[in-house]
C-alpha cells in the first residue's frame, strides 16, 4: 500500500529581493503562506513545480514544502518553513513586520 | 596595517565590474541560476532563508576606522542597520537586495574591502590571533604572513577548484587564540633551539559532521620556507582530495585516508621540487609586507591614573578584570568590547556601534581594530591612562557588557533565524542563556567558560571546542539540542563528548543551569575554571545533572 501523500505547496525565494515567495493556484507569487496553492495530489504537485522551475527570472530555487489545510488557507507544518513565513526571531524583521503593515 | 597596492585596487575593481555584469546578466535573464549561483559564491553572495546574504572578509580580523564607518554606511543604506561578525572574521550583511549588491561591493572596494573568496571550494579568508601584534606572549606578528597568504591565495588558478573550501589560520604566540588545531592548515609560531622563529604546521584539523584536531606535520618549519611549503600541501591536497563525496572531501579526511607519515611525505616532496621556483619573490614580498605592520608610536606616559580609577571605580574595575588582556608595552592594555551584551545577538553591531568603535580607536587606540573569531571586536593598542575614558564613552551604548570569557561571551551561529543550512536555531538559545545567567547575577562567580552553539552539524559556531557545546538538530521535525562536554579551541585541543540524549528547545536553557550549578557544587573552589573541573572529575557528575530522572531510575 502506498502511503497517503502529505500536501504541498510550491516555495522559493524572489529573485531580486529574495524574499520568501509560493506559487498561487492563479499562477502568481505571493508573499504569503496562507494565498498558496494547497496541493493535495502528487502528480500534480510535480506539474506544479515544473512549472515553478520555469519562472526563472522571478523564482530561485522552488521546492515543494509541506502544508496543511488551516481556516484561512495552507499552514506551513515544519518548522523551518513557519520560521520562513515569519522571519528571524532575534528582531522584528522580514515578513512578520511587512505583513503587519498590510 | 596593509593598504592596497595599485594591484589590489585594479584587481578588485575588475572583480566588481565583472560582478557587476554577471548580476544584471542574472536579472535580464541572460544566465540561469545554476549559472549564476558559482558566480555568486565566488563573490560572498549567498540566497538564505529570508534574503540573500553578503559575507565580507576582514582579512586576519583586521579592519581601520575608516573601513568599519563603511561597513556602517553599508548596514544603513542596503541592509537594515546593522551587520553580525562571524567566526571566520568575516562580517555578514544578512539583508541585501540582488540589484544593490554591485554598488555595495563598489563600497567596499572604495575602502580596501571585498567578499572574494569568502565562499566556494577555495581557499578562504585567512584567519588570526585577535590579539596579533599587541600580546604580551607573541613571538611575532603573524599578519604579514597572512597578508602573504591572502595574497598568493586570492584568485591562484592551481587553487580556484579545490575538492572542497580551505581554511587556514594563523598564531604567532604560544597560546593559540586562534583555534589552529581545527584548521586545515593551523600554523603556530614557535622558535627552535636556535631561538629562530618558524612555524609548527599542523594539517587536517576541522569540525563540522567528522570533527578532527589536526596533526602536525612539520615541528619547525623556517619562516622563509613557509609559502613554497603552504602551497606544496594544497598541491598534494588538490591531487589527493576525494572529489568523488562531499563528505570526504576536506583534507582531514584526506590525511586520515592517506596517513599522516605518507601524507608528509608527499608534501616534503613537492615541497622540495617547489622550493627552487620561488626564487626568493615571496620573501621580497613579504619583506615590503611586514614595513606595513610596524608597530604604532606608542606614548610612553605615566599610568597610575588608570590605578586610582580602578580603585575609585567598581563597574570600571569589573569591566578592566574581564575585558582587558596583557599587552606587550606593560603601559598599553589590549581592550576587548563584548558584542554580547546580555539578550542581545552574539557577534552583531548596528550602524551606531561600529561608528562609534571607530571613534573610539582613532581616540584612543592608534587607529587599530581587529574583530576576534569570538565575535567581538578589539582596541588592539589603549594606553592605560585611556582605559577609563574610553570605557566611560561605552556605557550606555550596549557596548559595556563585562563578560569577556565569561558564560555569556557565546559564540552563536545565525543558525535557523537566518541560514538556510540550520537544522535548529542557536541565536535565540545564546540569548537565553544569557540572559538567565545575567538574572541569577553567578556569571563572575562561575568564571572562564566558553559555551559555543552551532544550529547544524556543520560547526560554524565551534560546538565541539567549547567548554560547554550545543549543537541544535531536526529531530523528526522538531528542534532538538545536543551537548557536549569538554572542549577546547587552545593549543590543548580537545573535541568535546557528547553528554547524552538531546533536549527540547524549552529543556536547553533549564539543562545548561543544571550542569552548571553542578560545577560549582563539585569545583575545588574559584580558581578551578570549568573544563579543569571537568578534566577532574569526567562526565558522571555532569551526566547525573543533565538527566537527574535516569540517575533516579539507576538507584531504583
Amino acid at each position: 500500500m502506498s502511503r497517503a501523500f502529505t500536501p504541498k505547496v510550491v516555495t522559493a525565494n524572489a529573485l531580486l529581493e529574495g524574499d520568501v515567495i509560493y506559487l498561487t493556484a492563479d499562477d502568481r507569487w505571493s508573499r504569503l503562506h496562507h494565498e498558496a496553492e494547497l496541493i493535495e495530489d502528487e502528480a500534480h504537485a510535480q506539474l506544479r513545480l515544473l512549472h515553478a522551475q520555469s519562472q526563472r527570472a522571478s523564482a530561485v530555487g522552488p521546492y515543494l514544502a509541506d502544508a496543511r489545510p488551516g481556516p484561512d488557507g495552507p499552514e506551513p507544518v515544519h518548522f523551518r518553513e513557519a520560521f520562513r513565513t515569519r522571519g528571524p526571531s532575534n528582531y522584528r524583521h522580514g515578513k512578520q513586520v511587512e505583513q503587519s503593515h498590510v | 596595517m596593509y593598504d592596497y597596492t595599485d594591484f589590489d585596487e585594479a584587481f578588485v575593481r575588475a572583480r566588481t565590474e565583472q560582478f557587476s555584469d554577471q548580476v544584471r546578466r542574472r536579472i535580464d535573464g541572460s544566465l540561469t541560476e545554476d549559472e549564476f549561483r558559482p558566480l555568486r559564491l565566488m563573490n560572498g553572495l549567498y540566497l538564505q532563508l529570508h534574503a540573500y546574504m553578503l559575507r565580507v572578509a576582514i582579512p586576519y580580523g583586521t579592519i581601520n576606522p575608516r573601513q568599519m564607518r563603511q561597513l556602517a554606511m553599508i548596514a544603513e543604506t542596503f541592509d537594515k542597520g546593522y551587520g553580525h561578525f562571524t567566526t571566520r572574521q568575516n562580517i555578514q550583511f544578512n539583508w541585501p537586495k540582488l540589484p544593490d549588491v554591485p554598488a555595495i561591493l563598489s563600497a567596499l572596494a572604495d575602502v580596501g574591502m571585498h567578499a572574494i573568496q569568502t565562499s566556494g571550494n577555495c581557499v578562504r579568508n585567512v584567519t588570526a590571533d585577535h590579539f596579533a601584534g599587541a600580546a604580551a606572549d607573541e613571538i611575532e606578528d603573524p599578519r604579514p604572513v597572512a597578508e602573504l597568504l591572502r595574497q598568493w591565495s586570492t584568485d591562484h588558478p592551481e587553487f580556484q577548484f579545490l575538492p572542497r573550501k580551505f581554511k587556514i589560520a594563523i598564531t604567532g604566540s604560544p597560546n593559540d587564540r586562534a583555534v589552529t588545531r581545527a584548521h586545515d592548515i593551523g600554523l603556530r609560531m614557535v622558535r627552535n633551539a636556535a631561538g629562530e622563529p618558524g612555524f609548527e604546521v599542523i594539517v587536517g584539523g576541522g569540525l563540522g559532521r567528522t570533527p578532527l584536531v589536526g596533526q602536525t606535520v612539520r615541528d619547525f618549519l623556517p619562516k622563509a620556507d613557509l609559502l613554497p611549503y603552504v602551497e606544496a600541501i594544497l598541491s598534494v591536497y588538490n591531487t589527493l582530495g576525494r572529489r568523488d563525496n562531499k563528505y570526504k572531501a576536506r583534507i582531514k579526511i584526506t590525511l586520515h585516508e592517506t596517513g599522516k607519515e605518507e601524507l608528509s611525505r608527499m608534501i616534503e616532496e613537492r615541497f622540495e621540487e617547489i622550493r627552487p621556483l620561488f626564487g626568493g619573490h615571496d620573501q621580497a614580498l613579504l619583506a615590503r609586507i611586514e614595513a606595513a605592520f610596524a608597530p604604532p608610536a606608542f606614548v610612553n606616559a605615566p599610568t597610575d591614573g588608570y590605578d586610582l580609577q580602578r580603585k575609585a571605580d567598581p563597574v570600571f574595575r569589573a569591566w578592566a578584570d574581564t575585558n582587558l588582556a596583557a599587552h606587550r608595552n606593560d603601559q598599553y592594555a589590549i581592550v576587548s568590547i563584548s558584542l554580547k551584551a546580555h539578550g542581545a545577538t552574539p557577534g552583531d553591531a548596528t550602524a551606531d556601534q561600529m561608528r562609534l568603535i571607530a571613534d573610539l580607536a582613532e581616540r584612543y587606540g592608534h587607529s587599530e581594530l581587529r574583530i576576534s573569531h569570538e565575535q567581538n571586536v578589539i582596541l588592539p593598542h589603549v594606553h592605560k591612562s585611556n582605559l577609563a575614558a574610553l570605557h566611560a564613552e561605552l556605557r550606555g551604548t550596549g557596548l559595556e557588557t563585562a563578560n569577556i570569557g565569561l558564560i555569556s561571551d557565546i559564540i552563536a551561529c545565525p543558525g535557523m533565524d537566518y541560514c538556510a543550512l540550520a537544522t535548529a536555531r542557536s541565536i535565540p538559545v545564546a540569548q537565553e542563556i544569557a540572559t538567565r545567567f545575567d538574572e541569577l547575577k553567578l556569571e563572575h562567580d562561575i568564571g572562564a567558560l566558553k559555551i559555543k552553539i552551532s544550529g547544524c552539524i556543520n560547526a560554524c559556531g565551534h560546538h565541539h571546542v567549547g567548554h560547554i557545546g550545543i549543537l541544535g538538530l531536526d529531530r523528526a521535525g522538531v528542534e532538538n539540542y545536543q551537548i557536549t562536554l569538554g572542549g577546547d579551541g587552545t593549543e590543548t585541543a580537545t573535541i568535546g563528548e557528547r553528554a547524552g540524549p538531546g533536549f527540547a528547545y524549552d529543556e536547553i536553557v533549564p539543562a545548561i543551569e543544571r550542569l552548571v550549578r553542578a560545577y560549582l557544587e563539585h569545583r575545588e573552589g574559584p580558581g578551578e575554571p570549568f573544563l579543569a573541573a571537568y578534566r577532574r572529575l569526567g562526565l558522571a557528575p555532569f551526566k547525573a545533572a543533565l538527566y537527574p530522572a535516569e540517575g533516579a531510575r539507576d538507584a531504583a
